[in-house]
């Protein structure tokens, strides 16, 4: 195959990205940003996001799957705690749980 | 409340060099790596985080062409996993407070929209003036926004060797990131649809894998909505 190919790839994926984003554009001109309709689709890209990132740590399709669930599980927990501890600093949270992961993993695979 | 041109602007950079733009240069940098293992070429690569701009989507194209699956599977597939970005358009503009602005205005604002800026513009936005959070948006999703295509070139051209373990623990720390953010998240029927969210897809998708995210969104935000509305309103107390 041809870079052709790849850049075709490359450009309608962009595009069929867009389009998702262009339709909320035509959506948002047409609300009114105080009513039901508004708080009903924040609620469910709230609820995408979460699903999102709860698929990511819990049902990875990435190299996270070699990780066991429990060493996924503890480092969220780690994470979680080392954020609260350290006065809600995201910093805290984030370095505690990549290092706590890499670490067990080391330790016990 | 943060006004003024120089002092959001800083704050934008300041707040995306404290965390936010070195996750995406991690993970565009796992990003890079395979792309180049798909047969992408380094500027497709960087074309692919600038223009796409959303990882899911990008892996998906990655990985279904790597297996070799047709442009027609692959497109849709890249499309169905950046859907998000629909209900994220709706619930980010109006809070932007930006008042009237031109489509092509807005369909650039768009553009520049990913997880990250959603998560922490809608978090910092209450403490900047609303006439200045525009400015603050277009600051730091520009600056993420680079530090993912660089991170993408860097990942392709596999210029960092770093062991399995540590690998592992970079590709972990963006979905940690926005699993903290979204903790501080106000708001009952929020909070209710995140957690209706997750319910939902462990279940959707063992069932319906290739749109658990739209199940999850739809039937969590919904339900939380609803949830959030009966409760508000004093009944169940």
């Amino acid at each position: 195959m041809g870079a052709e190919y790849f850049w075709i790839i490359v450009l309608s994926c962009a595009a069929a990205t867009f389009v998702w984003r262009a339709l909320g554009v035509l959506v948002v001109k047409r609300i009114d940003a105080d009513g039901a309709f508004f708080q009903w689709v924040t609620c469910v890209s709230y609820a995408m996001v979460a699903g999102l990132v709860f698929r990511m740590i819990i049902l990875p399709e990435s190299q996270l799957a070699e990780v066991s669930i429990e060493i996924r599980v503890a480092a969220v927990i780690i994470a979680f705690a080392a954020y609260f501890l350290f006065r809600r600093r995201l910093v805290a949270g984030v370095i505690a749980g990549g290092v706590s992961l890499s670490g067990l993993v080391a330790w016990i695979g | 409340m943060l006004s003024g041109n120089t002092e959001v602007m800083r704050k934008a950079m300041l707040d995306a060099v404290s965390l936010p733009a070195f996750i995406l240069l991690f993970t565009m940098m796992g990003f890079g790596s395979l792309a180049r293992g798909a047969g992408f070429g380094a500027e497709m690569a960087a074309l692919a985080s600038l223009m796409i701009w959303g990882l899911p989507g990008q892996l998906a194209m990655v990985e279904l062409t790597a297996t070799g699956q047709g442009i027609i599977a692959i497109v849709f597939a890249c499309s169905l996993a950046n859907a998000r970005f629909l209900p994220m358009v709706v619930s980010f503009v109006p809070a932007m407070s930006r008042g009237r602005s031109s489509l092509g205005g807005m369909l650039l604002d768009a553009q520049l929209l990913s997880i990250n800026s959603w998560a922490v513009c809608l978090r910092e936005f209450p403490s900047i003036a609303p006439e200045f959070r525009h400015r603050y948006y277009v600051t730091f999703a520009s600056s993420i926004l680079l530090a993912a295509v660089i991170g993408t070139l860097i990942g392709y051209h596999g210029s960092v060797f770093l062991p399995a373990v540590v690998m592992l623990g970079l590709v972990f720390i963006s979905p940690l990131f926005f699993a903290l953010v979204l903790l501080a998240v106000p708001g009952r029927a929020e909070r209710y649809s995140m957690i209706l969210g997750c319910a939902t897809i462990s279940i959707a998708h063992t069932l319906f894998p290739s749109v658990d995210l739209l199940i999850a969104g739809f039937v969590g935000g919904s339900v939380g909505f609803a949830a959030g509305r009966y409760w508000k309103g004093g009944h169940g107390r």
